[in-house]
């Protein structure tokens, strides 16, 4: 999975990082998203997808990438 | 057969429903019945408002999620044909400055930008010791007074009150002030100069406070607002608009989720008990999204307008059509939240509408959920025998304020 954020979108609302903090943090001036994991190991992935459905801003994207 | 078919034309030509619908007796936690069979049947509908205007009203949560976060779904009340909340929105318009609740991107982002700062995880977090020591404090008042209580000034209210005056950087001392002038600037029974006299008041002490900021910043709100007036990016009365705004919706809300909360639970003792019976923060957390959900408490409907025709729903919303998102009906989709009319604690509810959704959703959803946690998460487990100290029908409910609620709520132990 790749994980891309679009800072110029987010609104530094932090469901991203309640739903997964090894993955995702706030600037601390701004509360901005700072990607921590652009490849979060597989046992994250849910967590990443939630963050991703629960970000009001749309503001995360995701690609699946084939594993192997 | 004449009956029938007078019937049908009277349904044919049957008058929308009117927006908002009251709530009908019974369940004083359920939306109206009407309301809360649309999601199923009609997640896209119209509705007339006070105006005699006929906005949609949309109580799907997948409908709701698309326009919230569609840019050509704007929140510019100038916009003719803005489905305005009341006569006197629509009134007062042209006072009105631009603000972050009335404004569209790029306007929106670089107001909201400016009050983000202090609504982080990390910063909200370390409020969690302030937060739990000002709910203990209280309870041990509580305790230690008379009974019957009322919950809502012995806890209630304060807590989310003395947590804005840590936030925004203001003598706790004052925190009189704050309640006594926040409460009458919103207050349905104080006169239209009342109320103007309190906002007044709290500009006046809030643009001071952000002048001596600008020569003594601390690690608070209003440094954050006078560096950014230091800056040239605001000016000192818009700057302390913004601390206003934060300071009644910030105690206004999480007050009136903790008195409803407590009143909802008390009234279903086995949910109450999950709370009661644990110390696990993540099953008090699970806890405040699923009352968040169920109570819903903006539920005057977030009110938008098209900016261009967009579908969605299998039916074509026209550019300047009004637009109303009802979250409470939202929040009761049952194809978002099985069996949506129960209070279910452990379920997953994340996903709920109550903050609303798209960029304009709630700058101070970290610290409500702080909040919430630490009071449902102290209140029972301290006073395990808490109850009403009155019957359920004697309690006065916040039908005609933009925050359903209580008044007042008298409890004993
Ligand atoms: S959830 Fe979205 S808007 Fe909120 S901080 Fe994360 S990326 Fe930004």
């Amino acid at each position: 999975m790749q994980v891309e954020v679009d800072e110029s979108k987010c609104i530094a609302a932090g469901q991203c990082v309640l739903s997964a903090p090894e993955v995702f943090d706030q600037r601390d001036e701004d509360g901005i998203v700072v990607l921590l994991a652009e490849r979060p190991g597989a046992e994250l992935h849910d967590v990443v997808r939630e963050a991703a459905g629960l970000c009001p801003a749309a503001a995360i994207r995701l690609a699946e990438l084939v594993e192997g | 057969m004449a009956d029938t078919l007078a019937d049908t034309a009277n349904e044919a030509a049957a008058p929308l429903p009117e927006y908002p619908m009251p709530r009908q007796s019974g369940c004083p936690f359920d939306p109206p019945a009407a309301m809360r069979a649309l999601p199923a049947e009609r997640p896209i509908s119209r509705a007339r408002i006070w105006d005699g205007s006929t906005p949609w009203l949309v109580t799907g949560h997948a409908e709701q999620r698309i326009l919230f976060a569609d840019p050509r779904v704007s929140v510019d009340e100038h916009q003719p044909g803005f489905p305005h909340q009341s006569h006197a929105m629509a009134e007062t318009l042209d006072h009105r400055p631009l603000t972050i609740f009335n404004a569209d991107a790029p306007e929106h982002t670089r107001f909201r930008r400016m009050l983000t700062g202090p609504f982080t995880l990390k910063r909200v977090e370390a409020l969690r010791p302030a937060i739990q020591k000002i709910t203990d404090d209280r309870i041990d008042a509580m305790l230690a007074g008379p009974k019957p209580a009322d919950l809502v000034t012995a806890l209630a209210l304060p807590v989310p009150t003395v947590m804005i005056t840590e936030l925004l950087g203001v003598p706790y001392k004052d925190h009189e002030f704050f309640q006594r002038h926040g409460v009458t600037a919103v207050d349905r029974d104080a006169t239209p100069e009342q109320s103007r006299e309190s906002s007044t008041a709290l500009v006046t002490y809030l643009a001071e406070a952000i002048v001596a900021k600008m020569a003594d910043p601390a690690e608070d709100v209003l440094s954050d607002l006078a560096a950014r007036v230091k800056a040239g990016e605001v000016t000192v009365p818009d700057a302390a608009l913004m601390a206003v705004v934060l300071l009644i919706a910030g105690h206004e809300t999480s007050a009136n989720m903790i008195a409803l909360g407590t009143l909802a639970l008390l009234q279903q003792p086995e949910q109450l008990a999950l709370l009661r019976d644990t110390d696990d923060p993540k099953v008090v957390a699970a806890a405040v999204e699923e009352l968040l959900r169920y109570l819903t408490i903006a539920h005057t409907g977030q009110r938008r307008i098209a900016l261009e025709d967009i579908e969605v729903g299998g039916e074509v919303i026209r550019a300047g059509d009004g637009i109303i998102l009802d979250l409470p009906s939202a929040n009761r989709d049952a194809e978002a939240f099985p069996e949506p009319q129960q209070l279910d604690l452990t379920r997953s509810a994340r996903h709920h509408h109550a903050f609303g959704f798209g960029i304009h959703q709630c700058v101070g959803q970290l610290l409500a959920r702080v909040e919430l946690q630490i009071v449902y998460g102290t209140l029972y487990r301290r006073i395990p025998t808490l109850q009403l100290a009155t019957e359920i029908e004697q309690i006065e409910f916040k039908h005609d304020r933009l925050a359903y609620g209580v008044y007042e709520l008298p409890v004993t132990w």
